[in-house]
């Protein structure tokens, strides 16, 4: 209660002197303003930017791809005494199915930190239409797992997305390149005399060329006929909760089925890299920003400090306390970073709306809702920690030479 | 905070016990300006402090108004020993116990002039109480400014500054108030009005009241004439012409 009402002088009084120097606060909070504008647009840009990135990179890729293990020699240990020499050559890798995968989905499906599993099997294969041909990727899926992995149906333009009784969905580039439409048909042919011949049920644009131009999805069993795998499956596709816990997900995944985990982070690693170095680069804007705004508190403060020499010593000797004038100053520094932030803020907030509406609108760019009073929180703090110095100073004046100070 | 004992039916508002007062002590700048002062001031009592420049009238002063502390001897206010107290108890008994006029009036520019009386007590507790508020326009009334509770400093005249000042060092009733050449920047007549003022104050009060001033026609006007010369107190007199 003594604290509280004997805060209400230093509210008073920092106040009074903020008003008083009405063009100081108004450049200081002007500057603080354009800071912290600054800093709210870029973080919510480049917030925006790299979710949008993740989202599109994600969204034709499964989070964790789990894989059969590389056939590898087995190489005979030598005798204790004796060396030997070895000459090697790397196995041909061919399609092998996960072998026990039903199990594994079954564990999958119960582990808590994954959203979906989705078994695949995946091989190559030519698709022919008349003189036409193209290499294919042959993709054997459940559909409504495989559409919690990548929502295809969602991507779909034209047609209807069915797979199985012959029935098979294309990307459209492929369509382009062999002049295929929906109900057309089309000879796929996996090798070694295996082949069929599907109806175009549907045609999808993922936005990623080579996907369009090379994906054929199927039914699980018409895929097994074709790639000879037989109630196999080579991949299963999982989707996590923490995309960027994946690789750590991966990892417990490959120890969990004793099989090759592949998380996108390891896939993606230039992306990766590309957006720390962008975070990096925001993170040290923000950084020189904030240092900037508060030498620019520390100045003014110093500035006002100086002016108000004779002031803070007639506030002495009326009898205020050290403490009081300590915090007269920092509750200014407070007040600057606070006001100063909360237009700063809302400029910034604008600046994104326009950037939405008016902008490229190669993507949204969504606000943090905390973001906002998240800056404003800081700046406030980054305007106490400035004032510190000022405001000691003033807290140390002694009184008698202070009243005399002309 | 527990609040020092301020003995306030003490006749003896303060007392100095040879005091001394050196700066720059322990250079080979070291100079002394006060050489052993001894001075009481009574409840009631009017005392001008005359002397030249360079005198140590203000040094003497500041030593009062707890601003500074003595070099040697002892500072009684209120009958407490004061040399050796800190800061805080330093501050906190000039809020309770002195009132400062000074020269050039010190008005806080950003507060309206009832803020300004209001401030010695904003200090002391933060919000001002209704009862406050009445004794600060009750001071301003008594100096004449009642009118000019809401002006801002810089909107009246200097005298009018210097009457505000006064009715802020009487707003925490103190037992002794200090005023240092609180006329030094007035023309003649409104010096007069002013010192009238202390008069009027000293007698409806009934603190003690220390005034340094230049101006021996004011000075004779005061019931006891204190004079320094080179930090000595060569005379200290009653003035048989006073009121």
């Amino acid at each position: 209660m003594r604290l509280a009402n004997s805060l209400w002088t230093e509210w008073k009084i920092a106040l009074r002197f903020l008003l008083d120097n009405r063009m100081q606060t108004l450049l200081i909070t002007f500057g603080i303003a354009v800071g912290s504008a600054v800093i709210v647009f870029i973080t919510a840009l480049i917030t925006g930017l790299q979710a949008n990135v993740v989202e599109r990179t994600l969204g034709t890729q499964a989070h964790i791809r789990i894989l059969p293990p590389d056939e590898v020699n087995r190489i005979l240990p030598s005798d204790d005494d004796s060396w030997s020499l070895v000459l090697e050559s790397p196995r041909a890798q061919r399609l092998r199915s996960i072998i026990n995968w039903q199990d594994i989905r079954d564990v999958l499906d119960q582990d808590a930190q994954i959203l979906a599993v989705s078994p695949v099997i995946s091989g190559p294969a030519i698709a022919r239409r008349g003189v036409a041909r193209a290499s294919v990727a042959l993709l054997g899926i459940d559909p409504p797992r495989y559409q919690r992995i990548i929502p295809l149906a969602n991507d779909l333009i034209a047609g209807r997305f069915v797979v199985g009784a012959g029935n098979a969905v294309i990307g459209k580039e492929l369509a382009r390149d062999l002049g295929l439409g929906i109900g057309d048909k089309l000879r796929l042919d996996a090798g070694e005399g295996r082949e069929a011949v599907v109806d175009v049920a549907g045609i999808f644009e993922l936005g990623v060329r080579e996907l369009d131009a090379r994906y054929v999805y199927l039914d699980l069993k018409q895929a097994q006929t074709l790639l000879d795998l037989p109630g196999g499956i080579t991949v299963i596709d999982t989707t996590v909760a923490e995309i960027f816990e994946a690789d750590r997900i991966a990892r417990r995944l490959a120890r969990l089925t004793g099989l090759r985990a592949e998380s996108w982070m390891e896939t993606n690693g230039q992306l990766l890299n590309a957006l720390s170095s962008q975070s990096m680069t925001t993170e040290m804007i923000r950084v020189f920003v904030g240092i900037s705004v508060a030498f620019g508190i520390a100045s003014v403060l110093a500035v006002s400090v100086v002016q108000r020499t004779r002031e803070i010593g007639i506030l002495r000797a009326m009898g205020s306390p050290r403490g009081q004038i300590l915090r007269v100053f920092l509750l200014q520094g407070g007040l600057l970073g606070l006001l100063g932030s909360a237009c700063g803020g809302g400029v910034g907030w604008g600046l994104v709306q326009v950037f939405n509406l008016f902008g490229p609108r190669l993507f949204e760019i969504p606000v943090d809702p905390t973001l906002v009073p998240l800056a404003m929180l800081v700046a406030t703090i980054t305007g106490v920690l400035a004032a510190a110095m000022p405001a000691r100073r003033a807290a140390r004046y002694d009184p008698a030479v202070a009243i005399r100070y002309v | 905070m527990s609040e020092p004992m301020i003995k306030h039916n003490s006749a003896e508002v303060l007392r100095l016990d040879q005091v001394r007062k050196a700066f720059n002590v322990g250079t080979p700048l070291e100079t002394e300006v006060l050489h052993g002062i001894d001075l009481s001031l009574y409840r009631g009592e009017l005392a001008a402090l005359i002397g030249p420049s360079g005198s140590g009238k203000s040094t003497l002063l500041n030593l009062i108004g707890l601003l500074d502390a003595p070099s040697s001897g002892e500072l009684y206010l209120l009958g407490q020993a004061t040399r050796d107290s800190d800061d805080e108890t330093r501050t906190h008994l000039r809020n309770q116990a002195i009132g400062f006029v000074f020269q050039f009036h010190h008005l806080i520019s950003a507060f309206s002039v009832l803020e300004n009386v209001l401030m010695p007590l904003m200090i002391r507790h933060g919000k001002p109480s209704p009862a406050d508020i009445e004794l600060a326009r009750g001071l301003l009334d008594e100096v004449g400014l009642g009118a000019f509770a809401d002006k801002k400093p810089t909107q009246i005249s200097g005298g009018q500054q210097q009457r505000v000042a006064i009715a802020r060092a009487l707003v925490t009733r103190p037992p002794l108030l200090l005023a240092d050449e609180p006329t030094g920047n007035l023309d003649t007549r409104t010096a007069q009005s002013v010192f009238e003022l202390f008069h009027r104050i000293n007698a409806q009060f009934g603190c003690a009241v220390l005034v340094v001033t230049h101006d021996p026609r004011l000075a004779a006007d005061c019931a006891r004439t204190i004079q320094l010369v080179d930090g000595h107190i060569v005379s200290d007199e009653a003035n048989p012409s006073s009121r």
